[in-house]
């Protein structure tokens, strides 16, 4: 038997939160900073391997009457996934190393094992292969997170928390219907209970219930991708969580939205996400105006972050609603490289907020002049969010952008979403103007006394040099990930009968060239009908 | 001729062992009772117990292995899966359940059980009971009668037999209601309650079982189910005698409209007590149910399924939203018991769909959930009895606030239980939700698993709202947690681990059901 390699690196961590439950006194962040470190080394093993084509997957029956098993394997989507967060945690960690403490519980201790429970699910989750494990480790993560934010936050942190639990709960309980009712008609349709993903491929789609249950998990990842109108909970839970647990809420959690509806919509559901992509792409398009439109009015810094993150997963939803395998592409690697831009832009804004004590734009001004390192690491980080020429978010950006524009026949969405890019220039650098130029106030000089420690810059400069060098090969990434979105696609095209680059409407007809050269034309409406 | 000829009965004793143990060791009780003196009694009643369980447990696994399948006591009886599935779990949690009547810690030395039923309270007798130290030891003797009706009625084979069953299952219990140490009136109060509605339950049961008879000239299951293929005539009776079995049957498992009885009768009485007829008569009730409508009525489904779907969402909606109101633990838990009685009747109402093989049929979930809901509720009423006040237990939800800081160990066991109650994932109660859902699902009844879905979230929200209450609040003065002794620390402990246990690694016993569970014909 082959070492179960992905099983230890989703355990890892959670050994690592489990290790710090006992009372280890001062050394809690050392040793949990250890394990965040071995999970990374871990994944820096698992790479090659999956490049090399090695076979990690496992799985092993765990609940047959179900059918479900505990089953985690690697596709490119989920790697990236997998190594922005083993990445990202202990940058988060040595960001918040000097954690304010509260009386009681509440200590750095506890934020660094609730940090591991948190990278451990959210591991397990990029990896898991089967529905109800998905589903189980989906709602798990709440539990650290509802904790980080309710123990560690500032401001009105309980009921940001509760806020976020109600919007999670909800979340999953929509989606526990779909998983059950999966599990009932895999089992009817294949004569065996069976809830592994990649079986359940062509299975649910179309059908009596297809719709019903793809609707059903789109709204529970909507949710969790927020996407206009049910994003609320995101601002509140960023201006009240602390920088580094947002930075791991958005980076990491929040992708569980636009990881699953790729995993699970478009890849159980090809039939029904072609039919919900004219109300997916209205949705998103939506996100990115509004959520540009909030960041430029937003006197919070922290909330202007959030409004910013939502505004940047209409752009990945346009992209995977593209069903092209540029946009899925640029999607997955837009995944990858908003979890880095948000966490150095989260961050360093973190130093700044912490010297302060103030996350209002207007408590701000002139930071440059007494502060010139923290003012440029703001920079750098907002430029990586804006998407600079350059950088690795420039790329993903320009793949979804083009994805748009080859999808479809109008270039309506593709010109509106270009618009959003225009925005994010103007929510950036109005921000960094309004709190980092201008005259220093009274109240800046007074407390902003000291400029980044050698940690603070390792950790400001860090992620955007990250980004920088992901921009100019982005073909360390994109190697991995492309193949899975042409997977992706693939999927697409054999159960819809549509392959999208190639499709044309000509006067009445859509033309479709099958990839073995035949030629089909159907009239629209019935291309429509089915 | 001339000469009478009696045919002496055939009676299986080794396949029906476990249930004379059980019945023996009540007989045994009540002799202890008649002939050791007072001071001995408390101790070998519970030595009677703990080997009489044990006993009729072993037995049952032997007979279990080597399958002895069938229909014994001359037609009376019938041992199948699901019989011995009941019977394992009836034992367990049972024994489990009455081994918190033991527990002396609670009251400062006494049991929780009055010191003479038979005084009138506050009165001068009252008082003398107390001080020279009078207990009623018979309780256990009680206990394991109604143990055995609780094994009888989940494999009777006979309208009668269960009939019966229903009586020996129920009549110990109104006693035993009547029995709290403190707030004696309300628990003769609760005693009074239940016996009267217990008893109309039963003749409306008893009506059915003659309109059933008068449709179907027969009382076997069997023959019921025969005559419902075969007859064609008649079926204003059959469907009267139906809803009249119902009546009686509902009535037991306390679903929506017969369910004003159970937050009185839980709150009045004794907490161990309670804590029995929660698991005890709900398990039994729910197998007798699901044997009744499934094997009898089953040609007759058409007729009862969609009136079970209706009865399975009222009594979600009422134990779901009722309780969100209460401020009582004690209400708040019986509450809760109503609504599981309409969670674990979507899956009866999912009877008889077609599962694919190693895929779990509506019977091993319903007993699957009612195994994950046992070791919940063993756990949360034995926790409820240790929770003090001064002298009596405190049942005032916003006394518990806080008892998570004070009493880890405990508080942590109780949420370990609300979980499973809530159905959270990784916990039993989960897997358990899940199963009953499914199969709703599977037998073509999908909307009521998504309303099963709903209100799950709202009882979610009342259990996480005790928990955080339990947790994040201040400590409420002069509440304290007894010590337990070993009497009520081995069914907590066993409740929590089961819950935990069954919620990570529910494929065996999974297994174990979705093989076990058909029923003999």
């Amino acid at each position: 038997m082959t070492f179960p390699l992905l099983t230890f690196l989703g355990l890892l961590p959670l050994i690592g939160a489990a290790v710090l439950v006992l009372p280890v006194k001062e050394a809690g962040r050392a040793i949990g900073f250890t394990f965040a470190l071995g999970t990374l080394a871990v994944v820096a093993a698992v790479v090659p391997l999956y490049l090399a084509g090695v076979e990690l997957a496992v799985s092993i029956p765990w609940i047959p009457a179900f059918g479900a098993t505990w089953a985690l394997n690697l596709d490119g989507m989920g790697l990236a996934m997998v190594a922005m967060t083993a990445t990202l945690v202990p940058v988060v960690m040595v960001a918040e190393w000097h954690i304010p403490e509260r009386q009681g519980r509440w200590t750095g201790q506890a934020f660094f094992g609730l940090i591991l429970f948190l990278e451990g699910l959210a591991l397990l989750v990029f990896m898991a292969g089967d529905l109800l494990l998905f589903y189980l480790l989906f709602e798990a993560t709440l539990i650290p997170m509802y904790f980080l934010i309710g123990g560690f936050g500032t401001g009105n942190r309980s009921k940001a928390a509760i806020k976020f639990l109600l919007f999670g709960l909800a979340g999953g309980l929509i989606m526990l219907v779909p998983v059950i009712g999966s599990g009932v008609i895999a089992a009817q349709e294949l004569g065996a209970p069976t809830l592994a993903l990649d079986a359940l491929t062509g299975v649910l789609s179309g059908g009596n219930w297809g719709k019903a249950l793809f609707i059903c998990f789109l709204v529970a990842f909507i949710l969790k991708a927020p996407m206009v109108p049910v994003h609320t909970w995101l601002p509140t839970a960023a201006e009240s969580g602390t920088p580094g647990s947002t930075a791991l809420m958005v980076g990491i959690l929040d992708k569980l939205g636009t990881f699953g509806m790729i995993k699970i919509c478009l890849m159980l559901f090809p039939n029904e996400s072609r039919w919900a992509a004219p109300v997916m792409i209205a949705l998103a398009l939506v996100s990115i105006i509004y959520g540009a439109l909030a960041a430029i009015g937003s006197k919070n810094l922290l909330r202007l972050v959030a409004y910013t993150s939502i505004s940047h997963f209409g752009f990945m939803v346009l992209g995977i609603f593209t069903f092209t395998s540029v946009g899925i592409g640029g999607t997955m690697f837009y995944m990858l490289n908003h979890g880095f831009s948000t966490g150095a832009l989260l961050l360093v804004l973190g130093f700044l907020i912490s010297r302060r004590g103030s996350a209002l734009v207007d408590d701000y001004g002139g930071v440059q002049k007494v502060a010139p390192v923290l003012s440029g690491a703001l920079l750098l980080a907002g430029l990586t969010g804006l998407a600079l020429p350059g950088m690795a978010t420039f790329v993903s950006e320009f793949e979804v952008l083009a994805g748009a524009w080859s999808a479809f026949d109008i270039p309506w969405p593709a010109a509106i979403a270009a618009l959003g890019t225009v925005l994010a220039a103007v929510y950036i650098l109005l921000m960094y103007q309004r709190t980092m130029t201008g005259s220093v106030t009274e109240k800046v000089e007074q407390t902003v006394t000291a400029d980044l420690t050698l940690r603070e810059r390792i950790i400001g400069f860090g992620l955007s040099i990250l980004l920088l060098v992901l921009g100019i090969f982005p073909q360390l990434i994109l190697n991995f990930i492309t193949p899975t979105a042409e997977g992706v696609t693939e999927v697409m095209s054999t159960h819809t009968g549509v392959w999208t680059i190639d499709d044309e409407l000509q006067g009445d007809q859509i033309v479709t060239i099958y990839d073995d050269g035949t030629v089909v034309a159907t009239p629209a409406k019935d291309q429509e009908a089915k | 001729m001339g000469i009478l000829e009696i045919t002496a009965p055939t009676f299986e004793w080794l396949e029906l062992s476990p249930l004379l143990t059980v019945l023996i060791g009540a007989v045994l009780g009540v002799v202890v009772e008649g002939l050791v003196p007072r001071a001995y009694r408390n101790l070998l009643q519970v030595a009677i117990l703990v080997v009489t369980i044990f006993t009729a447990a072993g037995l049952l696994i032997v007979n279990w292995i080597s399958a002895r399948l069938g229909i014994f006591a001359m037609g009376a009886l019938v041992l199948d899966g699901p019989a011995y599935v009941t019977w394992a779990a009836e034992l367990l949690f049972g024994g489990l359940a009455i081994l918190i009547f033991a527990e002396r810690r609670a009251g400062q030395g006494a049991s929780v059980f009055v010191a003479a039923a038979a005084t009138v309270p506050g009165s001068k007798d009252e008082r003398l009971a107390n001080s020279i130290g009078r207990e009623h030891t018979e309780v256990y003797s009680l206990a394991l009668f109604s143990l055995s009706g609780m094994m009888v009625f989940a494999a009777s084979n006979d309208l009668i037999t269960m009939f019966i069953a229903l009586e020996v299952m129920s009549l110990p219990l109104y006693l035993l209601s009547a029995l709290a140490r403190y707030r004696r009136l309300l628990s003769q109060e609760a005693a009074l309650k239940y016996f009267l509605l217990g008893s109309f339950a039963s003749a409306f049961f008893l009506f059915g079982i003659g309109l059933v008879y008068g449709f179907s000239g027969s009382l076997t299951l069997e023959g019921i189910s025969s005559s419902i293929t075969l007859s064609g005539t008649g079926r204003g009776l059959l469907l009267a005698g139906i809803v009249l079995l119902a009546v009686g049957l509902l009535f037991k498992i306390g679903a929506v409209p017969f369910q004003s009885w159970v937050p009185d009768v839980y709150t009045g009485a004794p907490t161990p007590v309670t804590g029995f007829m929660a698991i005890g008569v709900k398990f039994a009730a729910v197998m007798g149910l699901a044997r009744v409508f499934f094997v009898a009525l089953g040609g007759e489904r058409w007729s009862w399924q969609p009136v079970l779907a209706v009865i399975a969402v009222l009594t979600m909606a009422v134990g779901a939203v009722l309780a969100l109101t209460q401020t009582n633990i004690k209400r708040l838990l019986a509450y809760s018991a109503v609504s599981h009685a309409g969670f674990v009747l979507t899956a009866v109402v999912g009877a008889n769909a077609f599962v694919p093989d190693g895929q779990i049929n509506a019977l091993g979930a319903i007993s699957f959930y009612l195994i994950a809901y046992g070791f919940a509720t063993v756990a949360a009423f034995g926790i409820v009895t240790l929770v003090r006040k001064g002298a009596g237990e405190t049942l005032e939800l916003g006394d518990w606030a806080g008892l998570g800081v004070r009493e880890p160990v405990l508080a942590g066991a109780f949420a370990v239980a609300l979980l499973s109650f809530a159905g959270i994932p990784l916990t039993a109660g989960f897997i358990g939700k899940w199963a009953v859902f499914s199969s709703a699902w599977s037998g073509g009844y999908a909307w009521l698993s998504i309303v099963g879905v709903g209100f799950s979230l709202i009882a979610a929200y009342l259990y996480l709202k005790v928990l955080v209450s339990m947790f994040f609040a201040d400590p409420a003065s002069s509440v304290s947690a007894v010590k337990p002794s070993l009497a009520t620390w081995i069914p907590v402990i066993v409740g929590a681990i089961g819950s935990l246990v069954f919620g990570l690694f529910p494929g065996p016993l999974m297994d174990l059901l979705s093989h076990a569970e058909v029923f003999l014909r």
